[in-house]
């Protein structure tokens, strides 16, 4: 099990170090003088020239990434080109907003789309079951950031039971975390219903209804346990989706994650913000998969025994 | 004698036919599937025939004041936006520029992912674990997080927009074309082809990828989706189409500040991302299911 695990986490590496070189030649390819925009258009040709030998941006890219690498591994993720703070600290106190609405949201998700799976998928074919795919798959085509417009219209400007934006307390939590999760609820009971009704069909299952096991026993010990394999793989890619929503949710939601700050960041051509923000992204999102792939280890003893 | 040049000219004839119709039969079969089928094809209508349907300079575009914010009516049908522009007339041409953009930033990602994913399955070992693990990198990074750091240093533009949207779904494209050329390729007319002396490009694109299209046309089709989700995303955060062009993203982010009163604003061109989209996944689930009728 640890060799697995720290098989997994070493993979994590050379990945994160491609990753961070590509976001960093994507971002290099931005039109325009950095050295400029920092200074704005009147600044002297001699003030330009220090500023660009300060930041290192006269050398050849690579070792402008060598430069940026050596810093991050210290923590340092350099400046902010708009506001002059440390992008790590801005990150820092940002991204425990963004994990508490994503973990908000997934758990929702998780909550609602595994019990209406796994009753659409043993009762096929009945309306729940016709009604709730329905349902999934308009849930699937609504963007986040047009279900926040409407939930807000709804919940926050008519009703006015919750707050249409902003972060106080938990009232502000729920509308951005339900927006969140809709779109994840809705693929992963998709995926829960279809896994659960291909197990539903294997022999065991036969052979355990054949030997008398309760109807409620064979779904909750025989079959969900094997259908929840490719239920976590979604949760998993969901995340992503998730991290990717949560921009725009955030945006929507006027929530003070690294969502938010990464669009402001683009706005203002503050690159090492973005930069920091698309990494921090990237690494959460490996992160998770990293903890799905040992999850499995735990659910599928098939996996753990191929590594002990 | 003219019997026998007859039934052997027709063999292959019908085959071809009937396997295409053995879907059409199927799919047609679905409700849902053809539920999609019609609204995708009033979408497409509505783009090829919007010149018909509104003025572009006048409806679409033209400011007009004492106009705005009018809610919906017999002039207006969804009413005015903040610029006193007709809601209905920007919708439909927002469809044109959904559509253009869904299918063309999915064209790159097929072609470029297409041929990444088709090399590595065919080819395997090294070649494979080169392309695949650069992919892994791509893929670190959720797909519209990418979208959005290439639009953000290349600029706002439609062409930068549909490169982005294309880049970041290459991954996604090379890893459903490599299971499928997998799947195909120690099959035994692969093998024949080979033996014959068929050269690498021939057998794969003549033999190999023709017979492993079904799980590459589903895949595409709910890609097309997501890609339409995707640019209305990004224009919605001001990094897609820019104001004044109609998109449906950049009227929501335009509208965004006059939900209080105007909840209509809102309401139409979100619908209409929702039913485009709704109905391409409804025609990419009747597919697979049509074209791999095992899966049901």
């Amino acid at each position: 099990m640890i060799k697995y695990v720290i098989r997994r986490l070493m993979m994590l590496f050379p990945v994160m170090v491609g990753v961070i070189f590509l976001v960093f030649f994507i971002i290099s390819l931005t039109p325009g003088d950095v050295a400029t925009i920092i200074l704005g258009d009147g600044a002297t040709e001699e003030r330009i020239k220090d500023l660009r030998e300060e930041l290192g941006l006269d050398d050849p890219l690579i070792v402008q990434y060598g430069n940026y690498m050596i810093d991050l591994v210290q923590g340092d993720m350099g400046k902010s080109y708009s506001t002059g703070l440390s992008v790590a600290g801005e990150i820092k106190q940002r991204f425990p907003n963004t994990f508490k609405l994503t973990i908000t949201a997934i758990f929702l998700s998780v909550l609602i789309s595994i019990p209406i799976g796994v009753i659409s998928a043993t009762r096929q074919y009945s309306i729940f079951d016709n009604i709730g795919m329905i349902v999934a798959l308009i849930g699937i085509s609504m963007p986040s950031f047009w279900t926040g417009l409407i939930l807000i219209i709804l919940f926050s400007l008519k009703l006015g039971w919750f707050p249409s934006g902003g972060m106080k307390g938990i009232m502000s939590l729920i509308l951005p975390a339900f927006t969140l999760a809709i779109a994840s609820t809705a693929s992963i009971t998709r995926t829960t219903r279809s896994s659960m009704l291909e197990v539903i069909r294997q022999d065991y299952i036969t052979t355990a209804k054949a030997k008398g096991v309760s109807r409620r026993s064979v779904i909750n010990k025989h079959a969900l346990k094997n259908a929840l394999i490719p239920a976590v793989t979604v949760i998993g890619l969901e995340f992503g989706v998730l991290l990717g929503g949560a921009v725009l949710t955030e945006t929507v939601f006027s929530w003070p994650g690294i969502g938010r700050l990464m669009v402001e960041s683009i706005q203002r051509k503050d690159t090492p913000m973005v930069l920091g923000c698309v990494i921090v992204f990237a690494l959460s999102f490996s992160i998770v998969n990293l903890i799905i792939d040992i999850l499995y280890a735990f659910i599928d003893p098939r996996i753990k025994s191929n590594y002990s | 004698m003219s019997d026998r040049t007859l039934s052997r000219k027709m063999i292959p004839a019908t085959k071809k036919r009937s396997q295409a119709l053995d879907v059409w039969k199927r799919l047609r079969k679905s409700n849902s599937a053809i539920a999609g089928l019609i609204l995708i094809f009033i979408f497409l209508c509505l783009a090829v025939f919007a010149p018909l349907i509104a003025d572009y300079e006048n409806d679409a575009l033209k400011m007009n004041i004492i106009e705005r914010l009018q809610s919906p009516g017999a002039d207006h049908w969804f009413g005015t936006d903040e610029m006193g522009r007709d809601i209905f007339a920007r919708i439909v041409y927002g469809t044109r520029i959904s559509l253009f953009v869904g299918v063309i930033s999915v064209s790159i990602a097929l072609t470029l992912g297409g041929t990444l994913g088709a090399i590595a399955g065919y080819y395997g070992g090294k070649i494979d674990n080169i392309i695949m693990r650069t992919l892994d990198v791509l893929l670190a990074i959720p797909t519209i997080l990418l979208a959005i750091t290439i639009v953000a240093a290349l600029g706002a533009s439609i062409l930068n927009l549909m490169i982005a949207v294309g880049i970041s779904n290459i991954p996604g494209f090379a890893r459903v074309v490599r299971a499928a050329v997998l799947s195909i390729k120690d099959q035994e007319f692969i093998e024949a082809a080979r033996a014959i002396g068929s050269r690498d490009h021939t057998i794969i694109l003549k033999h190999v990828l023709p017979n492993s299209m079904a799980p590459i046309i589903v895949f595409a089709t709910l890609k097309v989706a997501s890609a339409i989700m995707a640019t209305a995303s990004l224009s919605f955060i001001g990094l897609g189409i820019q104001p004044p062009t109609p998109e449906w993203g950049s009227m929501l982010a335009g509208g965004r500040a006059y939900i209080r009163d105007n909840m209509y604003i809102v309401l139409y061109p979100g619908l209409a991302i929702v039913l485009t989209v709704l109905s391409l996944n409804l025609i990419g689930d009747g597919l697979r299911d049509a074209l791999d009728p095992k899966l049901k």
